[in-house]
């Protein structure tokens, strides 16, 4: 097991060292070059050519990228042309807003997914097979944004379920633990402050749920189509198995391996959903770092964005594939 | 209002917002303490802002959505009356020039304390002056925009725009008398003493909160602890906190005020950067008012109840033109041409709210030096096709640079106006190639610094009543906004500038005005427009400013 | 075997890649199928709009009419009058002709920045496949990291570059988020056809190694091409309202498209729902179509389908 957690540590390696070279790339691809693009186009030449310097932009390029994978590794991302504070730490602050919405996101997709796939599959042409197919198609082929701007005016401005946007009604007080709101209520015993999180949290993970939870609707119905249509599953069947034991510990089990790892595939979809959602509920997370540094073309900010991006997805996806080989037998040593 | 900055994030929808502006109808609240009428005082009251601070020291103020917050914590030696841009006592109680305006005596009123509850004094006003003119660095300096613009320089001038310092020395001949020494007159005294940026601070919490220490990395710049967590005025309201994560600003009642003690017990500025998440946040009932509705809204907002309080339009929107990089644009037909092709009636009615007006001119009428004889340019297409003909210009192309992800309080929505005006364009033959840039992403920097471009959208809202804030601030140097290569326009505009006998001064901005617009045209000015602020039904006290320099102090909500 | 993500990300690619061209039997069952048969007609409908709209528009994109603009203000906009079914847009221009001028444009976008992602995906895959060797791995691993960067976030770094966005900007944007998949999915093919019967029989006749690949190995992947080019068709069309959202859409406003309408309308939401309603709802119909008629086209084709 330990060697298959390092051979897979040490694939991922070159993944990195090929996006660090992408994003060297793209860095060197914008108009006037790196310095003025941490510069601004205000700069001045004598600026310009100073930071080339710092930068080592007047060495070899091989070089040079050598010094950038230093600065990268050592921590050193900049600091945000907007703000002037350093990008890691700028991240840092914004990162548990944009966990807390993914994870709570992921939990919708996830809880409400897998049954309905599970349903839909168990009767399948039914009307509910072909109604929950008919709303993940709908539900992928709706902008996230526009999607966002319904469900507040109708939950939050119509109703007032909700709250429209923000993490956290004015007037509360919460003390600050881990920065995921509704967990920090919890731990401090807060517990307004805890419900006023929660229900801040209710229509953005809803809006970001939207395309994942339609994503494992489907992968868990063709899944367990797959699984009830196999050898296997026939065979309990005809061996007089009580159908509710064939289905939780034969169909399900098997059923899952598969919607574990669009599971971890999501990660990526919720990184990119999170820019749009934000934007719409005014959030304040990494979403809106991204949004901002677009609009006032940050560059050092956007560059470790994308990094730390492809990052965690890379890492999620390998901690998924280390869950997938404890789950299943098969997957191992090979 | 300063409109070149980059200082904080904005984003949003369609229209975002940055702003800054100004006044109107007022909304006085009844007498305080009556049950009922009028509202309660204590409580929060709760505004929605568009854009963050940019930090809280009120020399390094210099865009509208910090000025808000350092508005309600500073006072300056002389204000604004509310609703208006005429002045009226504040920590002085009188203010006499002599008699070449080279020396202003100012009396200070009494009793006055700081938050930290040193004594505000003669000597404490003498402090800040010298304060300002000794800021050490090119990031101070450059950070210092309004005392850079009216005081024009610094004793030791760190950047290339320092000019010889205006402000000569202070002096405090008793705790309730300062008097200030010019080097020469300036026409923008007194108004220009009631700019926000020129509020007197504490000077115990200055030094022990190392103000002066800016530094610049990149194009942004990092301040003291004395702008970011202490900032020390005599205002209405305490600093308490700014929750950077959250973007709120959090303002306590101060207790010891000398004036009318404020209402609210906590006064907090959210920051909510979208419109539309504005709107929505005021519809929820969990704000009380936010700044710039959308023109789009003021009905559906007034409909349903809530106050829309417009301000007078203290401010200019004009049709930049850059004659340096197409030379078809140093003529004046050509100009001309473009001039008569824009329907300035139809956009002002279409695009901008009621009230708004078409310009004659770059500067509102209220100002001094408005020449009111002057007539629109009429919208005469066949005209415009003629000029071009004439001028051999009917092959006309234009870098037509535009602002997105931004509203601002003269130009509520740069897409629709870019587009309005481009069909004209368009309809006399001229091909326009539209360059869309975010406001603080690349915009100011294209058409203020680099002058890459052929034309633009910018406007100004007005800080003091004052022509050299509007007609000095465009034409009174080459910029590169408009790359006029007529030295004239400069002479004449200041030696206007330059004049400080008030009537003099006057009846120069008024040829100043018509030679603009008769022999020079080097833009086209096109509305003035009046900005608003919304508030919930129950709120009353808050008076929109035509500088939009409002006073949280005296709104109080019933029920 | 392993079966890591990227694995299994690949397997589903290649197993795609390995599947049948469109045959005969596969278009008749596609003719039986409702959900294929829905698709068809809205994507149907659409193209047919599209390739007609400067008939089918009474007005140009552009233009504005005073009758319309009389009544124009920021907080009323015109609805249905004589002559103007649809009423006015927040400009005074005609908004059904603008809808269905719109209709074209975001085609364009649509079928440009798949065709280019295709393209160069073919490129790509090609080269990778028909190679083989260094050429493949290195060429597989850079196509790995571009499908381990978020789609939206590598169409947003793209459009980012551009110092003003602009109708050709959004188009290369969304066009990069398809190339690795089309490269990916060529490259499965192009090996899984190297040792089949006709193209070692083609090798063995002495038929020159680029001809085998143009005329042999090519011909035979175009059917889960077409099916991943349909299914990217509606993910370049939601990519592109996306980035015209975020402020990095098309700069001419003056021309009409689906999703720079639905951004610009945000601000008439109270006003004026239908300019932002219907733009949306003709992107969600199109995405809707296209997405249909790919997984029913996937389902056609995939021999697990036939169960």
């Amino acid at each position: 097991m330990l060697r298959f957690v390092l051979r897979r540590l040490l694939q991922v390696i070159p993944t990195l060292l090929l996006l660090s070279l992408l994003v060297f790339a793209w860095l060197r691809a914008l108009p006037g070059g790196p310095a003025s693009a941490f510069l601004g186009d205000r700069a001045t030449p004598e600026a310009i050519a100073a930071l080339n310097r710092q930068l080592g932009l007047d060495q070899p390029i091989f070089i040079q990228y050598g010094q950038f994978l230093g600065r990268i590794l050592s921590g050193d991302f900049g600091a945000s042309t907007i703000t002037g504070q350093p990008v890691l730490a700028e991240i840092g602050r914004a990162l548990p807003a944009t966990v807390e919405l993914s994870l709570a996101a992921l939990l919708i997709a996830v809880l409400l997914g897998i049954p309905l796939g599970y349903l839909a599959a168990s009767r399948r042409g039914g009307p509910l097979d072909v109604s929950t197919i008919m709303g993940t198609l709908v539900g992928v082929a709706v902008p996230v944004f526009f999607l966002g701007y319904l469900l507040k005016a109708f939950f939050a401005v119509q109703l007032r379920w909700f709250p429209p946007s923000g993490r956290q009604a004015v007037g509360i007080d919460a003390t600050d633990v881990t920065g995921l709101a509704v967990l920090d209520g919890l731990l401090t015993r807060e517990w307004d402050a805890s419900w006023d999180a929660l229900l801040h949290l209710v229509l953005p993970a809803v809006t970001l749920a939207t395309i994942p939870l339609a994503v494992i609707v489907r992968i868990t119905r063709a899944s367990v189509l797959d699984v009830m249509g196999s050898d296997f599953v026939r065979t309990a069947n005809s061996k007089g198995l009580a159908p509710g034991t064939v289905r939780g510990r034969h169909v399900l089990r098997n059923a899952l391996l598969p919607v574990s790892t669009t599971i971890g595939l999501q990660v990526g979809l919720l990184l990119a959903g999170a820019v749009l959602t934000e934007k719409v509920f005014v959030w304040g997370g990494i979403g809106t770092l991204l949004a901002d540094a677009i609009t006032l073309k940050d560059y050092p900010r956007l560059q470790a964005l994308l990094l730390l991006g492809a990052l965690v997805y890379v890492l999620v996806n390998l901690l998924v594939d280390l869950s997938y080989a404890i789950i299943d037998p098969r997957v191992r040593l090979t | 209002m300063r409109s070149a900055r980059r200082l904080f994030a904005v984003t949003a929808a369609a229209a975002l917002a940055v702003t800054l502006a100004a006044c109107a109808s007022s909304e006085r609240g009844g007498d305080e303490g009556e049950a009922g009428g009028a509202g309660e005082s204590g409580g929060t009251f709760v505004f929605g802002a568009p854009g963050a601070p940019d930090n809280f020291d009120p020399i390094f103020a210099q865009d509208g959505e910090t000025f808000r917050p350092v508005r309600q914590m500073y006072d300056t030696l002389v204000m604004y009356k509310p609703g208006t841009a005429d002045l009226e006592p504040g920590l002085a109680t009188e203010w006499t020039p002599n008699a070449d305006f080279t020396e202003w005596t100012f009396t200070l009123r009494e009793g006055v304390k700081f938050h930290d509850g040193t004594d505000f004094n003669a000597e404490a006003v003498c402090f800040n002056f010298n304060r300002w003119v000794n800021l050490p660095n090119a990031a101070a300096q450059t950070q210092a925009y309004y005392y850079g613009s009216v005081f024009e320089g610094f004793t030791n001038n760190q950047t290339d725009s320092g000019l010889p310092p205006v402000y000569n020395s202070c002096t405090a001949p008793d705790p309730t008398t300062a008097v200030i020494k010019l080097n020469k007159a300036k026409g923008a005294f007194p108004g220009a003493f009631g700019l926000t940026s020129f509020s007197i601070s504490s000077p115990a919490a200055l030094q022990q909160y190392e103000a002066d220490n800016v530094q610049q990395s990149g194009e942004a710049f990092t301040y003291g602890a004395y702008a970011t967590d202490h900032p020390t005025g005599t205002g209405p309201y305490k600093f308490e906190s700014y929750d950077r994560t959250a973007n709120v600003i959090t303002l306590v009642r101060n207790p010891d005020y000398w004036g009318d003690p404020p209402q609210s017990d906590r006064l907090i500025f959210r920051v909510i950067p979208d419109e539309n998440a504005r709107k929505q946040e005021l519809q929820a009932g969990t704000i009380d008012g936010y700044d710039f509705p959308s023109p789009a809204d003021w009905e559906t907002l007034k409909n349903e109840g809530y106050q829309v309080l417009v301000r007078p339009a203290f401010n200019i929107l004009y049709l930049g033109i850059n004659q340096k990089n197409n030379p078809a644009l140093q003529d004046l037909r050509v100009r001309q041409a473009i001039a008569h092709a824009i329907d300035r009636e139809s956009m002002v009615r279409n695009q901008l709210p009621e009230g708004a007006q078409v310009a004659t001119q770059f500067m509102p009428s209220e100002v001094d030096g408005y020449a009111a004889d002057l007539q629109p340019i009429p919208f005469d297409q066949d005209r415009a096709r003629a000029l071009l003909a004439e001028a051999g210009a009917s092959n006309l192309t234009i870098n037509f640079y535009y602002p997105t992800e931004v509203t601002r309080p003269y130009m509520p929505n740069p897409t629709n106006i870019f587009t309005a005006i481009a069909e004209n364009l368009r309809q006399v033959g001229i091909t326009v190639n539209p360059v869309p840039q975010p406001w603080n992403g690349g915009y100011l920097d294209s058409v203020t610094a680099n002058g890459v471009h052929d034309m633009h959208l910018l406007g100004w809202t007005g800080d003091y009543n004052d022509p050299g804030n509007f007609v000095g601030t465009f034409f009174g140097t080459a910029k590169p906004d408009f790359g006029i290569p007529d030295p004239n326009v400069f002479a004449e505009v200041g030696a206007a500038d330059a004049t400080v006998d008030p009537a003099a001064r006057t009846a120069a901005f008024e040829q100043v005005n018509r030679d603009l617009m008769q022999k020079y045209l080097p833009a086209v000015p096109l509305s003035h427009s009046p900005p608003a602020i919304v508030v919930r039904d129950n709120v009353s006290g808050l008076v929109p400013s035509p500088l939009t320099d409002e006073r949280f102090a005296p709104v109080t909500k019933s029920g | 075997m392993t079966t890591t993500w990227a694995q299994r990300r690949k397997d589903r690619i290649d197993d795609l890649a390995g599947g049948r061209s469109l045959t005969s039997e596969a278009l008749r069952r596609l003719r039986r199928d409702p959900v294929a048969l829905t698709g068809g007609v809205i994507i149907g409908l659409f193209v047919l709009v599209a390739a007609f709209a400067p008939l089918l528009a009474p007005h140009g994109p552009a233009e504005t009419f005073p009758q319309l603009q009389q009544d124009l203000r920021p907080g009323n906009i015109p609805g249905p009058t004589a002559g103007f079914p649809l009423g006015s847009d927040q400009l005074g221009r005609d908004f059904l002709s603008r809808m269905i001028l719109a209709s074209q444009q975001t085609l364009l976008v649509g079928v440009l920045a798949t065709l280019i992602g295709l393209a160069v995906g073919i490129v790509i895959g090609t080269v990778a496949g028909a190679f083989g060797g260094w050429v493949d791995t290195l060429l597989m691993r850079i196509t790995d990291v571009l499908l381990a960067i978020p789609s939206l976030l590598l169409a947003i770094s793209v459009a980012a570059l551009a110092a003003s966005p602009s109708q050709t900007t959004v188009i290369i944007a969304v066009a990069i988020v398809g190339v690795p998949i089309f490269a990916r999915l060529l490259r499965g093919s192009m090996l899984a056809q190297r040792n089949s019967d006709h193209v070692v029989a083609a090798t063995a006749l002495g038929v020159k190694r680029p001809a085998v690949v143009l005329r042999h190995m090519l011909p035979n992947a175009i059917g889960p091409v077409i099916v991943q080019a349909t299914l990217t068709l509606a993910t370049a069309i939601l990519d592109a309202a996306a980035l015209s959202f975020l402020g990095l859409g098309d700069a001419d406003p003056g021309r009409a498209e689906w999703g720079l309408m639905l951004a610009q309308a945000q601000t008439y939401l109270d006003v004026r729902p239908a300019l932002a309603f219907l733009p949306a709802f003709a992107i969600i119909a199109v995405a809707l179509g296209f997405t249909l008629l790919g997984e029913s086209l996937r389902e056609a084709l995939d021999p697990k389908g036939r169960r």
